[in-house]
C-alpha cells in the first residue's frame, strides 16, 4: 500500500503520481490522506487503481474518472465523481449537489444522501443512493441509472431522456415529461444488480420506476404548458 | 370631370410586411421563429469607425517592404503550453452535429495552413477536425455532449462555454432532422428528437464554483492548456472580470451578432450587446485588474473583413474569431445554388434556416448527399485564402497607421461616424474631441 498526505504533496501532489501511473502498474493500492475538504481530488485518473481517501473531501473529487475504485470515507462535495467514464467512485458519507453529473459510466455509490441534481444530464453512469436525493435529481437524463434507497425530492427525472429512475420512497413530485413506468422482469434484474453491487439489502420489488413519457422529444405546441 | 384626389396605400412602419408575416406564421403554426445565424437588424458596428491614418506626425510604414507582425500567443497567463498562432483570427466553436464532417474538417484544414486554430463546438470531438487541426480549442459546454477526459487531453486549448452572443442566457437547439445516427451516438441522445442543451453548467454556478472547475480542468490536463472563458455578450465588464477572478487565461466575448446554429429569432434579435458595445467595458475591467495582454481578449460577433479585425485590436482585443464568415468562405450561402434555395422558400444571403439540415451548400447539414458536396479540400483552401486576406487587410491599416505590429493599434488610431459608435467604441466622434460620456478633466 503507498500514502499520499494532502498536506505534504497538496492536490497537484496526489493527481500527478496517479495519472501518470501506466495502467499495468504494480502500485495499484493507494492511501489519501488528510484530504481536509480539498477540491479536485483524484481527478482524471486512467489506470485501474483502489484509492482510498481517509476523510472528508470539496468538489469534483473522482471526477472523469476511468478504471479507478475510488472511496471516500467521509463526505462529498459538489460534482462527486462528475462525467465519469468508468470504474467506481464509493461515497461512504454524504455528498453533496450535482453528484454523478453527466457521467457516462462506471458506477457511483453513496451510502448516505445524496443533494439536489443528482445524476443530472447523466449518460450512462449507474447511481445507487442508499439515502435520499435532493431536487432536479436526473434532469435531463440521458442514459443509465439512479437507484434512490429513500426519498426523492421535487421535480425528478425533470426534461429525461432514457435514463431509468429507481425510487424506493417518496417522490416529492416527478418533473415535467417524467412518469412512472411498469417494473417489467427486466427492470427487476437490473435493479438486483445495481443494488448487489452497491452492498445494499433493499428488496428491488419494493421500489418504483420512473422514466421518460417521450412527449417532448418534438415540440408540440400543445405541450408547451409542460415546461 | 376630374376625380377627387386619393391618397396612396400607406403601410404602418410599426407593422411592416415583416412584422405581419411574423404574426401569420405564428398564428398558424404556435411555435416560435427558429433559425440560424446572429442578429440581422441594423446595429453599430465597426463600419461606424474609421482609422485616422498616418499624418505629419504619425509615421507610415512602407506597405510592400516594411514589416508588420501578426503573431499571438495565447493562454501566457497560467498554461504551461501556450497557444502561438500565426494570425490574430481565430475559428469560433461550431458543433459537429449543426455542421457536416466535411465542413468541420475543412475549418481545421484552412485554419491549419493559416497558422490558427479551430475550436470544437456543442456535440464532441470529431476524428476528421482534430487530425486536420494544427491547434484545437475544445469546447466544455454545459450538455458536456460527448466530453470525456481523453478528448480534453488531445485538445490544445479547453473553452469553457458561459454563453454566445446569439443567446446570451440560452442552451444549444439541433432540431430532430440533424440528429443522425452519428449525431445521436456522440450526443448519447434518441436519434431523431428536438435536442434542447441544458443553458447553465450541470456542477457549477457562480464565479467561485467556476474557478474549482477551471482548477479541475488543469488538474486533469496536468495545467499545460490554455483554459478559455466564452461569454456572450451579456454585462461584459463584470463578466470579464469574473472570468479572470476564476482563473481564466483567455476570455472570449461574443457580441450578438454571432452566429448560432439554431435559436429563436426573437432571442437572436432582442438579447444580448452589440460586438461593438462589448469591447470597451471587456478592456477596461482587464486593465483595472492589470491583466490586459496578460489575459487575451478574443473578440467575436460580425467579424468580416481586415478591416474590422484591425479596429477590434486597436480598441484592445489580442485576437478575433470569425464563425459566419469562415462558413461563408467555406461556400454557404454562395449565388451558385439559388435554385435551390428559390425551392426552399429563400435567396442566396438570406438563407438561414440551417436547423433545417437541407443546406444545398452541404455545410449546415446532416444529410450524406448533400454533405458530399463540400470537397474538405477545396472548400479549406477557400478559408485560408480569406483568412489571408483578412490579414492582409488588416496589415495594411497597420502600416498606414504606423505600426509594426497589428497589436500596436490603439483607439486614439480611431474617429467614429455616429454618436452611438462613438459612445461605445469611446473614441472620438469624427471631426470633434466628443467622447459620449467620457468625463474630462
Amino acid at each position: 500500500m503507498n500514502e499520499l498526505d494532502q498536506t505534504k504533496t497538496g492536490v497537484r501532489g496526489i493527481n500527478s503520481t496517479l495519472q501518470t501511473l501506466p495502467a499495468n502498474t504494480n502500485e495499484k493500492h493507494w492511501v489519501v490522506k488528510n484530504p481536509k475538504g480539498q477540491h479536485n481530488i483524484a481527478v482524471g485518473l486512467s489506470a485501474p487503481l483502489q484509492v482510498e481517501i481517509q476523510g472528508h473531501v470539496g468538489f469534483y473529487c473522482g471526477g472523469m474518472n476511468q478504471h479507478s475504485e475510488i472511496t471516500i470515507h467521509g463526505h462529498a462535495g459538489v460534482g462527486t465523481a462528475e462525467n465519469m467514464m468508468s470504474g467506481i467512485v464509493w461515497v461512504k458519507g454524504n455528498s453533496s449537489e450535482s453528484a454523478g453529473a453527466t457521467g457516462n459510466g462506471g458506477l457511483l455509490v453513496i451510502d448516505g444522501d445524496a443533494s439536489s441534481r443528482c445524476g443530472i444530464s447523466m449518460k450512462g453512469i449507474d447511481i445507487v443512493v442508499g439515502g435520499s436525493v435532493g431536487h432536479m435529481s436526473a434532469f435531463m437524463g440521458q442514459r443509465g441509472n439512479l437507484v434512490v434507497c429513500g426519498d426523492a425530492g421535487d421535480a425528478l427525472g425533470d426534461s429525461i431522456y432514457e435514463a431509468r429512475l429507481y425510487v424506493k420512497g417518496k417522490v416529492a413530485s416527478l418533473g415535467a415529461d417524467c412518469i412512472e413506468k411498469e417494473m417489467r422482469a427486466e427492470h427487476i434484474a437490473d435493479l438486483e444488480r445495481l443494488l448487489k453491487a452497491a452492498g445494499r439489502k433493499e428488496k428491488p420489488s419494493d421500489f418504483k420506476r420512473y422514466g421518460s413519457a417521450r412527449k417532448l422529444y418534438n415540440f408540440s405546441v400543445d405541450h408547451a404548458d409542460a415546461y | 370631370m376630374e376625380s377627387t384626389p386619393r391618397t396612396p396605400p400607406r403601410k404602418s412602419a410599426t407593422f411592416d410586411d415583416a412584422t405581419l408575416a411574423e404574426i401569420r406564421r405564428a398564428a398558424s403554426t404556435g411555435i416560435y421563429d427558429i433559425r440560424g445565424a446572429g442578429a440581422k437588424r441594423k446595429l453599430p458596428h465597426f463600419d461606424d469607425l474609421l482609422f485616422l491614418g498616418a499624418s505629419i506626425s504619425r509615421y507610415p510604414l512602407e506597405g510592400y517592404r516594411e514589416k508588420c507582425g501578426t503573431d499571438v500567443v495565447l493562454g501566457t497567463r497560467f498554461a504551461k503550453k501556450p497557444i502561438e498562432l500565426k494570425i490574430p483570427i481565430t475559428i469560433a466553436g461550431m458543433s459537429f452535429g449543426s455542421l457536416s464532417a466535411n465542413a468541420k474538417e475543412a475549418l481545421g484544414r484552412g485554419a491549419s495552413a493559416a497558422g490558427t486554430s479551430t475550436t470544437t463546438g456543442d456535440g464532441g470531438m470529431t476524428p476528421e477536425e482534430r487530425g486536420q487541426s494544427k491547434h484545437l480549442v475544445y469546447q466544455y459546454l454545459p450538455s458536456r455532449y460527448g466530453m470525456n477526459p481523453d478528448d480534453l487531453r488531445k485538445a490544445d486549448a479547453i473553452e469553457v462555454v458561459i454563453g454566445q452572443g446569439a443567446k446570451p442566457g440560452g442552451g444549444g437547439m439541433l432540431l430532430g432532422q440533424k440528429i443522425s445516427d452519428r449525431v445521436a451516438a456522440m450526443r448519447c441522445l434518441p436519434k431523431g428528437i428536438d435536442q434542447r442543451s441544458a443553458c447553465r453548467h450541470p456542477d457549477w454556478t457562480g464565479p467561485d464554483d467556476l474557478e474549482i472547475k477551471i482548477a479541475e480542468l488543469r488538474e486533469i490536463t496536468n495545467w499545460e492548456k490554455p483554459i478559455y472563458v466564452k461569454i456572450g455578450g451579456a454585462r461584459p465588464y463584470y463578466d470579464v472580470a469574473l472570468a479572470v477572478k476564476a482563473g481564466a487565461d483567455v476570455v472570449v466575448v461574443d457580441g450578438m451578432q454571432g452566429g448560432t446554429a439554431a435559436t429563436q429569432e426573437v432571442f437572436i434579435e432582442h438579447v444580448g450587446q452589440p460586438t461593438l458595445a462589448c469591447i470597451r467595458p471587456a478592456v477596461r475591467a482587464l486593465q483595472e485588474l492589470n491583466m490586459h495582454r496578460k489575459v487575451q481578449l478574443i473578440v467575436s460577433g460580425g467579424i468580416r473583413n481586415g478591416a474590422d479585425v484591425a479596429k477590434a485590436l486597436a480598441l484592445g482585443a489580442d485576437a478575433v474569431s470569425i464563425g459566419t464568415a469562415a462558413l461563408v468562405a467555406l461556400g454557404d450561402n454562395d449565388p451558385h445554388y439559388e435554385a435551390e434555395y428559390n425551392a426552399l422558400g429563400t435567396t442566396a444571403g438570406a438563407y438561414d434556416d440551417w436547423h433545417e439540415g437541407r443546406d444545398p451548400a452541404g455545410i449546415t447539414t446532416q444529410d450524406p448527399i448533400l454533405a458530399a458536396r463540400l470537397d474538405p479540400v477545396k472548400a479549406g483552401r477557400r478559408l485560408y485564402n480569406f483568412l489571408k486576406v483578412l490579414t492582409l487587410e488588416a496589415q495594411t491599416i497597420a502600416r498606414a497607421n504606423g505600426k509594426s505590429h497589428v497589436h500596436n493599434l490603439e483607439p486614439e488610431d480611431l474617429c467614429a461616424l455616429t454618436i452611438e459608435a462613438a459612445a461605445m467604441a469611446q473614441v472620438p466622434l469624427a471631426g470633434t474631441d466628443w467622447i459620449p460620456g467620457k468625463v474630462r478633466f
